[in-house]
């Protein structure tokens, strides 16, 4: 107690100092994040719309949006999609195969890592935009993959249309690996050698040195990628539409898709920034699962 | 000593502040208001570029306006938006939004402009036209009228092109399969009769009859072929005298009905060229001039494609195409149907300078300009006038697209037309991919009832 008040003028200069240095990034954060947030939140309870009667007065229209959400069958299917695409390309795609590459990487020479790595990278550095293009020349009636696949005789194959959805994992696989294999490589630098080559005079076989050893030490690894690819992938847009505008139907139809659709085809404002806030709760649940899970 | 440094902190956090505030400040900006440098006005228009820039028959025609239009003391500065249709309803709801950004005079297609006027961003003309001689004197042609009314009963636009959609037909490939090369279908059987003699008579991949069936083709597959169906059946989207939007109807299963037939008897394109937003292009600038396409129920306007300076020239297409009426169900009165569209100018609520727009207007769209745009650009004109002149009678086609124009009805001047229309192509694009007429109506019921609410909703 004695020290504490002998402490507190000390004490209160440095509250202060710690207000100054942060008041600049509180203030953008407040301008750009909280802010939008809120306002997003406030227009779900809205009837905004970009034209129609509706945008001559935004009114208040309660739940309306939201228990037009749970009852739209189109938002169980988009959420679906959602769900199938984050699985399919950012935990089994992205998440195993940057693993994979960069557990084979290791120990290996450097011309070697750094031929794979500039290839795994070529998907990273390029823009959604563009590779969307680029896969979707790939897969197109006319593209790459049929040329290929003709020219040893076989029937073309209408990618798009017929597997839309796999096209599109595989693109966005293809797009975001390398950002995997980059975390997954440090971190595998940082398993000691030391351990390793204990387990192997030990007697340890390599799955067990990949179970016991290599896994719980990049554990902490592991939920971070996830849970940046997961928030990644939540977010896909661009590829998506470009490659098959959530179609053919509603096959690639994401929630990400719909939200812009609502939006921006049908103009209702007020409903997509709905259908926003329930991406961000998806986002949010899948993380506090994450780091649940690998506590 | 310990409070000069604290107030010297609190006076640099304040600096940022307030630098960071007008650093904002400068991102929104001010706009000079629409009068140039020596006095003169600037009259803005707002037009859709579909990529061509000032290769585009708007910006030709907006330029030449520009440079002989008699008030000296205003500019006419064309500044267009370059995006597909879709976004450019979005752009321009935002833009005439804007107190800073509304241009003068906006292009509204006549699908939206309802919608438009309803949120207020439009500026109602009726005032303005009645003291118009050539509005009130019957040169518009009086059924165009209809297309810029908003449902509260007012102008909001003045009409400058529209179009018709009927059935093309190749007449090489009917010659070949042995059916008339002039033809004109008296029901939808013989249209699909046409198409199963293509199929067993014309060249192998030769594609017997083309009609958007995706929610990827928007509008496409909700005008040109729903409505086109529905409406040739006697039913509506819209009934009229209730208010009521008709959800379930012989009608609707009937249209329907003759997609699924399509399908069924695989009449129609393959699925994965169809249900793709290319589609409507794939049909109009490839399959049709290739001869791989016997019949397109499309538009009036692709023969734009096929001129000098279109997308996909063609010079035979004058003879080799055919431009047939669609005709009702059973050939019932009155006998054929078309739905009409089309573009219009209007004045937003915000615009600056509109009674310089107006002037503008009444002049960009007098006899002479508004035939220059129609032949320019390869669309139907709205004035009667223009209509009868032979300069535009002796274009390929546009007499006889015109024509149909007497039958004409158009889309339900209803705000909620947009929303519903999404509906419609996932109704048939259900139907295309193989769900029954009665599960997908029945969806279609369900949905629209949500978006326009059970009191207005209505079955027949």
């Amino acid at each position: 107690m004695s020290s504490l008040t002998l402490n507190s003028p000390h004490r209160k200069r440095n509250t202060y100092t710690w207000l100054y240095f942060l008041l600049p990034s509180i203030a953008i954060m407040m301008l750009f994040f909280i802010y939008p947030i809120l306002l997003t939140f406030f227009y779900s309870f809205t009837n905004l719309a970009l034209t129609g009667e509706s945008a001559r007065e935004l009114k208040f229209i309660g739940l309306d949006n939201y228990t037009r959400m749970f009852q739209d069958p189109a938002v169980r299917i988009s959420i679906w999609n959602t769900l199938i695409f984050l699985f399919g390309s950012a935990v089994i795609g992205q998440q195993v195969l940057g693993f994979l590459i960069a557990l084979l990487m290791k120990h290996k020479n450097k011309l070697f890592r750094r031929v794979v790595g500039t290839i795994v990278l070529a998907g990273w550095v390029t823009p959604e935009i563009v590779s969307a293009l680029c896969l979707y020349s790939f897969f197109g009636d006319n593209g790459t993959l049929n040329a290929i696949i003709t020219s040893f005789g076989l029937p073309e194959v209408t990618w798009l249309f017929t597997v839309p959805m796999l096209t599109i994992i595989l693109a966005n696989i293809w797009n975001g690996t390398a950002f995997s294999m980059l975390i997954f490589q440090a971190a595998l630098d940082d398993v000691p050698s030391e351990i390793e080559e204990a387990a192997v005079v030990d007697g340890a076989s390599r799955w067990q040195i990949l179970t016991r050893i290599i896994l719980p030490y990049i554990k902490d690894s592991i939920t971070t990628n996830m849970m940046l690819v997961t928030l990644q992938t939540l977010g896909v847009f661009g590829l998506i539409y470009a490659m098959t505008g959530g179609g053919p139907g509603t096959s690639t139809t994401t929630l990400p898709i719909f939200m812009y659709n609502q939006a921006f085809i049908n103009y209702q404002l007020g409903y997509g920034t709905a259908i926003s806030l329930l991406l961000l709760l998806i986002g949010i649940v899948l993380s506090l699962f994450y780091i649940r899970s690998m506590k | 000593m310990i409070k000069t440094t604290s107030g010297k902190r609190v006076l640099l956090v304040l600096a940022s502040i307030i630098l960071f505030a007008s650093l904002l400040a400068g991102c929104s900006g001010s706009s000079s208001g629409g009068q140039g440098e020596n006095g003169k006005k600037t009259v803005t228009i707002t037009y859709r570029d579909d990529g061509i820039g000032e290769q585009g028959a708007m910006y030709k025609w907006i330029m030449e306006l520009s440079k002989n239009y008699p008030d000296k003391n205003v500019e006419i500065k064309p500044t267009p938006i370059q995006a597909s249709e879709g976004d450019y309803f979005a752009k321009i709801a935002l833009a005439l939004k804007s107190k800073d950004k509304a241009p003068d005079i906006v292009t509204e297609d006549t699908f939206i402009l309802n919608s438009d006027a309803s949120a207020g961003f439009l500026e109602p003309l009726d005032d303005r036209l009645k003291d118009w001689p050539d509005w009130t004197d019957g040169s518009f042609i009086e059924a165009m009228k209809k297309g810029v009314t908003a449902s509260d009963g007012k102008v909001y636009g003045v009409p400058y092109n529209t179009d018709s959609r009927g059935l093309w037909y190749n007449k090489t490939i009917f010659k070949e399969a042995g059916l008339p090369e002039e033809w004109t279908p008296k029901t939808w059987e013989e249209v699909l009769d046409a198409a199963r003699t293509v199929k067993t008579k014309a060249a192998d991949g030769v594609v017997p009859i083309w009609m958007n069936m995706g929610k990827a083709t928007g509008e496409a597959t909700s005008m040109q072929t729903y409505e086109m169906l529905l409406y040739g059946t006697g039913g509506r989207l819209y009934d009229d005298s209730t208010g009521k939007w008709i959800v379930k109807s012989q009608g609707i299963l009937d249209s329907l009905r003759f997609i699924e037939t399509v399908n069924k008897e695989k009449l129609g394109p393959p699925l994965s060229k169809v249900l793709n937003g290319q589609a409507g292009n794939t049909a109009t600038r490839e399959y049709l001039p290739q001869g791989k396409l016997a019949i397109s129920l499309d538009g009036s306007w692709i023969t734009g494609n096929y001129l000098e300076n279109g997308a996909a020239p063609w010079p035979e297409y004058k003879d080799v195409l055919g431009f047939a009426p669609m005709p009702t169900s059973n050939g019932q009165t009155p006998g054929s149907i078309t739905l009409a569209g089309g573009w219009a100018l209007s004045i937003p609520s915000n615009a600056k300078n509109k009674d310089e727009a107006w002037e503008f207007i009444k002049y960009a769209l007098n006899k002479e300009n508004s035939q220059k745009l129609v032949t320019a650009s390869g669309n139907i004109t709205v004035r009667a006038d223009v209509a009868k002149d032979p300069g535009y009678t002796q274009m390929p086609f546009n007499e006889i697209a015109t024509e149909y124009l007497q039958n004409a009805e158009f889309r339900p001047a209803q705000d909620k037309y947009p929303e519903v229309s999404t509906q419609i192509q996932t109704m048939v694009e259900a139907v295309a991919t193989g769900t029954s007429p009665e599960a997908a109506q029945n969806k279609y019921a369900q949905d629209v009832t949500r978006i326009v609410g059970e009191q207005n909703v209505i079955e027949k």
